[in-house]
């Protein structure tokens, strides 16, 4: 595996056997050691052309506490503010001697672009690239319900996941949703119908614009932030009505099963899909997925940087 | 291929040893043993047995060293095994390693500085089933099962019951 561009790129298998490095990592981690020696010697970018808390704290935690340097950009206060394109932001660092860049982007693609180009060698991670896919956070949400559900188990058949909120701008819930089905799960995505994207049929999973019908049925319960900054028409008449529609309240919470989790995947527009008691609730494993994020991105750095170095895919230009 | 322990062998092997960490540590009072996956966990708990029931109840534990090779860039990245620490930790304790051949070193050296992360333990000891020379570093076992000098072009083939179905130790390969 040279590069993590989408869920389509890895197997059931690889994605099993990176959950399993990341538990591994906390039994490590868990005690003592915080450092691990593996990445000694590399340097991981962190190239974030979009604002992101969790995302790029997470990664550079990961690669630093498997000792690997980092060095983080940002696009406000760099020369993209200028007019520096891609291409030539890329090549600078990887004139600077990049062995892996994170890249979150706002234009669906960017990661693919970056890789498949011949502009630079190193491994790319994609962080999130427009409303198209955030590899890294299926998998970290995988590895929560997996440590909920069976931290053994190879598959999640038997699995009712629901997914619901912003699905049509949410990378999140694409990652997800090939993720979920890859592992066997029994996904439905719940929103109103403006924010179902156009031919959701063809994602292979059940669709409802009715969060109350089968809220017993589901064992995950996974929110999507309302992403106000991508819409710029009227999706829903206001924020009350949609949280009336589709926030998880208190009474809903009550309705879910004994078992069922919660989760986010962050920042949380608490009052508006999740009510602040949701949030804090003991169902919610908000805070478990992101320490659940680091781990899974040291084993994803591990994997892609730890063996020896490979030939870029494309032929440098 | 040639047999070059059996089961009997290594049963008798591994009581010897037992033996020999008993008379060394004067006991085994703050030992703990830390087996090395995959083969040296194995060999680490049957003797964690075989001291209960000549001496003691002893802790043991298991140790993963692949974040610590020095070969990690010369082959793909392999699975991570568990590592277990004994219920009261190594600081402190005389430590036992065990693995199941040695050979370069390189893991035993690896083990050395994973063990340095977790604690600073009284002293380390190693302990192996099959002691095959060519060494690279400057490292020796403590307690050896057997010592079988190899050509560099054999392979050294441990097979325990747990994982393996069997009890022996093999050499295949190079001219003997």
């Amino acid at each position: 595996m040279k590069h993590l561009l989408s869920i389509n790129d890895i197997t059931a298998a690889e994605a099993i056997s990176i959950l399993d490095t990341a538990a591994q990592l906390q039994n490590l981690t868990s005690g003592t050691v915080k450092k691990l020696p593996t990445l000694r010697g590399r340097t991981v970018v962190n190239l974030f052309f979009e604002d992101s808390t969790r995302t790029r704290l997470s990664f550079d935690a990961a690669a630093k506490r498997l000792s690997a340097d980092v060095t983080n950009f940002a696009a406000k206060g760099s020369s993209v503010s200028k007019g520096e394109s891609l291409k030539d932001t890329a090549q600078t660092l990887q004139a600077m001697g990049a062995d892996a860049i994170v890249i979150r982007h706002g234009a669906s693609g960017a990661a693919k672009r970056l890789a498949e180009s011949g502009w630079v060698s190193a491994s790319i991670i994609n962080a999130g690239d427009g409303t198209h896919e955030h590899p890294t956070q299926a998998l970290l949400d995988a590895f929560t319900i997996r440590k909920h559900f069976g931290p053994t188990r190879s598959d999640f058949v038997g699995l009712k996941v629901a997914i619901v909120g912003d699905i049509v701008h949410s990378r999140v819930a694409r990652s997800n949703v090939l993720l979920l089905k890859k592992l066997g799960a029994d996904v439905t995505v719940i929103a109103p119908p403006t924010l179902i994207p156009y031919g959701i049929e063809s994602w292979g999973v059940a669709h409802s614009f009715n969060l109350d019908e089968d809220l017993e049925s589901f064992d995950v319960v996974m929110m999507l932030r309302v992403q106000l900054e991508r819409m710029n028409e009227a999706y829903f008449p206001n924020g009350r009505e949609y949280s009336r529609g589709y926030g998880l309240d208190e009474v809903r919470l009550g309705r879910l099963k004994a078992h069922a989790i919660v989760m986010h995947p962050g920042p949380m527009n608490r009052g508006l899909e999740i009510s602040a008691a949701s949030a804090d609730s003991v169902r919610s494993v908000v805070l478990e997925q992101v320490s659940n994020g680091v781990l899974v991105r040291m084993a994803v750095l591990y994997q892609l940087l730890a063996g020896p170095d490979q030939a870029a895919t494309g032929v440098l230009a | 291929m040639s047999l070059v322990l059996d089961s009997g062998e290594i049963t008798r092997a591994l009581k010897r040893i037992s033996h020999e960490i008993v008379e060394h540590n004067h006991g085994t009072d703050s030992v703990v043993l830390m087996g090395i996956p995959t083969r040296g966990s194995f060999l680490a708990a049957r003797i964690a047995s075989i001291l209960a029931s000549i001496e003691s109840p002893i802790e043991h534990g298991y140790l993963d060293i692949t974040m610590h090779r020095d070969d990690l860039r010369l082959r793909p990245p392999r699975p991570l095994a568990e590592t277990v620490m004994p219920a009261s930790g190594i600081e402190g304790k005389h430590v036992v390693l065990f693995d199941d051949v040695l050979f370069s070193g390189r893991t035993i050296r690896a083990a050395l500085d994973a063990l340095g992360e977790l604690g600073r333990p009284q002293s380390v000891q190693l302990a192996v089933l099959v002691d095959r020379g060519h060494r690279e570093l400057p490292i020796r076992a403590d307690y050896v099962g057997k010592n079988i000098p190899t050509s560099i072009k054999e392979t050294v083939k441990v097979s325990l019951s747990e994982i393996d179905g069997k009890d022996c130790v093999e050499i295949t390969g190079g001219e003997r």
